[in-house]
């Protein structure tokens, strides 16, 4: 029972507590480039929490053989495995997702979440753990940066994933699928999320309080 | 000549790799908050994204391209920088010891900067000599300081001024980041 409480809240820390884009502020290349449409930002997060997943799983397997010294190579070997893999899938099955993220696909080697997990959480960590911590930072990712392009795509483009949702007499803000939109969306959100992280600890402050 | 000229300039401001592509944002962000430390950060980058593109390419045309095993090329690409970085760092160590204090911190964040794998990739897939590869790599990574430095200037004044508490910090840098950004977009009406 104890190991089970232990997986959810491993999965919970990646998801909320330590969500890897609003908290860890990590892999910002992805966020701001790929999130100019609902379904790119979704496909982005699905393929980065595959890889995390696989990654963590595999180097959680062979942390016991990888020597201390030539693990940050082996970690780069492995990482590059799984995103060839995906990066093939993707042209493979879904060709008008891997047209839209472009390269950013192949970017997933140096994704600093990938590798962070990897280096501060697999490399010390069971399986079992290492591919809860993957599937909750990956999908804390994914759902980070869907809201952010989902955001971006309904005031820049009228649409989310596609849908026509404005009226049709709405002018798109064409700024906000450009890098500017990016940039000044994240900002924007962020500071939205820290009012409410703020709001979050004053209440269990005083709850602890009372 | 010319044709250089227009590489230069189009990385430099119209194809800018952070503003245009928006790749690089974890260094942009991580060490613009001084001058100096962006210093150092995009003279080591300019070094090891030339050097990278050189190689890469070698080792795209004479390993990957005969075996048909384009499909390596992430692979084979992040260990060659990889490797490339740890090389450059053992030995500005031993020979230049001046520079490797200047940019020796830096060196070992350079692996994880997509900008480096984003141009080899790039110049892989547009098929360019070498010299014209090699070329790509050092504008795009001049391009890359370019923007780094005018963004940790922005900062330094950023840090001293009266910000709302909400905007303090990370929101604050991306929004101005943007407007960084909008700047830069003026440029993309340029062309030769």
């Amino acid at each position: 029972m104890a190991k089970k409480q232990n997986i959810l809240s491993v999965f919970l820390n990646g998801l909320v507590t330590e969500n890897p884009t609003f908290v860890l502020m990590l892999g910002l290349c992805p966020t701001v480039g790929v999130t100019t449409a609902g379904s790119s930002g979704l496909g982005m997060g699905l393929a980065t929490t595959a890889v995390l997943v696989c990654s963590n799983l595999f180097i959680s397997l062979l942390r016991n053989f990888i020597p201390e010294k030539v693990r940050i190579p082996s970690f780069i070997v492995i990482i590059a495995s799984f995103v060839t893999i995906v990066d093939l899938f993707l042209q493979a099955f879904l060709p008008d997702l891997s047209s839209a993220l472009g390269s950013f696909v192949a970017l997933i080697v140096v994704n600093c979440i990938v590798f962070a997990r990897a280096e501060a959480f697999a490399f010390k960590n069971s399986p079992l753990l290492s591919i809860a911590d993957g599937l909750g930072m990956g999908l804390g990712f994914t759902g980070a940066i869907t809201i952010l392009a989902v955001i971006r795509e309904v005031f820049g483009n009228g649409t989310c994933f596609g849908v026509s949702l404005m009226p049709a007499a709405y002018q798109p803000m064409a700024i906000l699928v450009q890098p500017v939109g990016g940039f000044i969306t994240l900002g924007l959100l962020l500071i939205v999320v820290n009012a409410l992280r703020n709001l979050a600890s004053k209440k269990s402050a005083r709850k602890e309080a009372a | 000549m010319s044709e250089y000229l227009v590489v230069f300039i189009g990385y430099l401001l119209m194809n800018n790799y952070v503003m245009g592509q928006t790749l690089g944002l974890c260094p942009f962000m991580g060490v613009s908050k001084r001058y100096d430390t962006a210093k150092g950060m995009g003279m080591a980058v300019i070094f090891v994204i030339t050097l990278a593109s050189f190689v890469t390419w070698l080792v795209n045309e004479y390993l990957l391209l005969p075996f048909g095993l384009e499909y390596m090329q992430t692979i084979a690409f992040i260990l060659v920088i990889a490797v490339l970085v740890q090389i450059v760092e053992m030995a500005l160590k031993k020979m230049l010891p001046v520079l490797y204090q200047a940019l020796g911190v830096y060196l070992p964040l350079i692996t994880t900067n997509c900008v480096v794998l984003g141009v080899t990739l790039d110049n892989a897939s547009a098929e360019m000599n070498l010299l014209m590869s090699t070329f790509c790599g050092f504008a795009a990574s001049v391009g890359f300081t370019f923007a780094l430095l005018l963004f940790a200037c922005i900062r330094e004044k950023l840090a001293l001024s009266k910000m709302p508490k909400w905007m303090d910090g990370f929101p604050g840098a991306l929004i101005a980041a943007g407007l960084m950004a909008i700047a830069f977009k003026g440029f993309s009406g340029l062309s030769f």
